[in-house]
């Protein structure tokens, strides 16, 4: 199509400018405020107790609550395309919820549900399980803001396959298990470890239903992004930049990631669906065609 | 919006018999998913909405409509309108500019889009706080302001209506275009006539989870908009402070009507996506 050079130069200058100043602009004017004085600085700040555990606690919520929602992401995703069920359709809906729900209000519902007050918190207690301010409450906030991702990413990847190859791998005489390691793991792999991609990075990142249940106790129950924010109140800001360059490298790896898992996704014939798709009812896509 | 609807195989593809969820029955399989929904979503949000009539409809109504819980539901209602109307806008030319246009780096600016989706909030707030706060290198501070909020927002919902337009954009036939031109049309009026409503189920979905997302943003937002009541306090942030200070049935109403606005969009984006995909 040919775009008058004008009006093509005036949408990119548009273009250019909207990305610079809101993205570009800012985040490498913190990797300066950060670098400012050397390198010295923010690695001192990183390498306080305080902030190498907030590290450890960051990774401990990835390392829980990433294979839950995998396992289930996968499980999920087969059951939504392989089996039809008039539930299905509910079960998506359940899905897409976190997505839409406000961060504040997950931290709010776990305490609502292990406080002190809670449902389930006077019984835990007194077997002295303590959910709320320690990890376990912490996990399962993580676990909720990011379980749509696993999921959303399986689905269209499975759509897409169809089963020809798993029948031919029964016939041959493959039972279940075999067949979902050799046939159908394989096939769906980018599209799975892209969903496990975005639910590292909502993970690593989440900061507003972690600091209702967490209490923000420095060295305790502290994470990255509460350490970050909390540096940053207590005027520490050489703590809270370097913190946030932590995080951010963490991010650009995320992206390098998704840009990769995403074209070998697509490639093998998924979409790539964070946004447009993502809260797209997608087994009802397949029942009514 | 369905980006590939002609390659979902058909469902009697699918063979009754067979081996599709491994090792488990389908129902074991169905049971443990209902109960970890219902453990980890479905609970936890029954819960709030239980303690948001603990005191009766009465007070549930006296919680939502009190000066500073209303003040900061419309602010955070504006503030999403104005920046879902700005992402309509920049997130469409930049889609355009992402398919159409052609410049060295493009795969770069490609992955700089999901940026906002990778970088943890608070960053995104702290980022936009070093540049556009009271160390502005541009003199610019618009720290505590209703300004910020609506950039943070901008920032944080970028990727939704470009992610949406971008692969209709890819689909699109140029030949209309290039025969509406041939006709005699405008630049103009192509992009009204023929590529606006060709993107328009694009840019409404993105516009809606866009929405759905800024209503209930809160980590970009505590450096950045200050939490002034009546001034800068947005819903999320306002629920905090109640919870904060106690009143825990107060922050379970408002959250149940940020839930019930957020819900509502959400089966709209979904009615709209199988509108879509039939046609």
């Amino acid at each position: 199509m040919s775009t008058p050079t004008p009006a093509k130069w005036g949408l990119r200058t548009l273009a250019f400018g909207y990305l610079g100043l809101l993205l570009l602009a800012p985040v490498g004017m913190i990797f300066y405020k950060t670098f400012e004085h050397g390198l010295g600085p923010p690695i001192e700040a990183m390498t306080s107790p305080d902030a190498l555990h907030a590290i450890w606690l960051t990774l401990l919520m990835v390392a829980v609550a990433v294979p839950l929602n995998t396992v289930f992401g996968v499980g999920c995703a087969l059951l939504l395309v392989r089996h039809k069920w008039k539930g299905n359709a509910v079960i998506d809906g359940i899905i897409n919820l976190p997505f839409a729900i406000s961060p504040i209000v997950v931290g709010l519902s776990l305490f609502l549900l292990y406080g002190t007050d809670g449902w389930f918190g006077p019984t835990l207690s007194e077997w002295g399980i303590q959910v709320l301010f320690s990890t376990p409450g912490m996990i399962l906030a993580s676990v909720f803001v990011s379980l749509p991702f696993v999921v959303r990413e399986t689905v269209p990847v499975l759509q897409e396959i169809g089963t020809e190859q798993e029948q031919a791998a029964s016939t041959l005489g493959a039972n279940a298990w075999q067949t979902f390691w050799r046939v159908t793991l394989p096939a769906i792999r980018w599209g799975v470890a892209y969903g496990v991609v975005l639910t590292t990075a909502r993970v690593l990142g989440e900061f507003g239903a972690v600091t209702i249940v967490s209490g923000s106790i420095s060295g305790e129950t502290e994470t990255l992004p509460l350490f970050v924010a909390k540096a940053f109140e207590q005027f520490n800001e050489e703590a809270a930049y370097a913190g946030a360059i932590v995080l951010a490298l963490l991010a650009l790896t995320t992206l390098l990631l998704m840009s990769v898992g995403g074209r070998k996704a697509k490639a093998q014939g998924g979409p790539i669906p964070i946004t447009g798709d993502a809260a797209i009812s997608t087994s009802n896509k397949k029942e009514g065609s | 919006m369905d980006a590939h609807p002609a390659s979902v195989p058909p469902v009697s593809a699918a063979p009754r018999a067979g081996v599709r969820l491994p090792g488990l029955g389908v129902g074991l399989g169905r049971g443990l998913v209902v109960l970890y929904l219902s453990l980890m979503v479905m609970l936890p949000l029954a819960a709030v909405v239980a303690e948001s009539t603990s005191g009766g409809l009465g007070a549930f109504w006296d919680s939502v409509t009190g000066s500073q819980s209303l003040a900061a539901l419309k602010l955070t209602v504006i503030c999403s309108l104005i920046v879902v109307a700005i992402n309509a806008v920049f997130g469409t030319i930049i889609a355009w500019v992402l398919v159409r246009d052609e410049f060295p780096g493009k795969g770069a600016v490609n992955a700089l889009i999901d940026l906002p989706f990778a970088l943890p909030t608070i960053v995104a707030g702290l980022t936009l706080l070093t540049l556009y706060g009271s160390d502005s290198p541009f003199g610019l501070d618009i720290a505590f302001t209703r300004v910020a909020i609506v950039v943070a927002l901008c920032f944080i919902t970028l990727p939704f209506v470009t992610r949406a337009v971008q692969p209709l954009l890819m689909e699109m036939d140029q030949q209309m275009e290039e025969a509406a031109t041939s006709l005699g049309a405008g630049g103009f009026t192509v992009f009204r006539r023929i590529i606006f409503p060709n993107l328009l189920p694009g840019i409404l979905a993105g516009v809606l989870l866009a929405f759905a997302r800024a209503l209930g943003e809160y980590g970009s937002l505590i450096l950045i908009s200050g939490n002034i009541p009546f001034d800068t306090e947005v819903s999320s942030v306002f629920i905090r402070s109640q919870i904060e200070s106690g009143n825990v049935a107060g922050a379970s109403a408002v959250s149940v009507v940020l839930l019930a606005i957020s819900l509502t969009l959400l089966i709209a984006v979904s009615l709209f996506a199988r509108m879509g995909a039939r046609r």
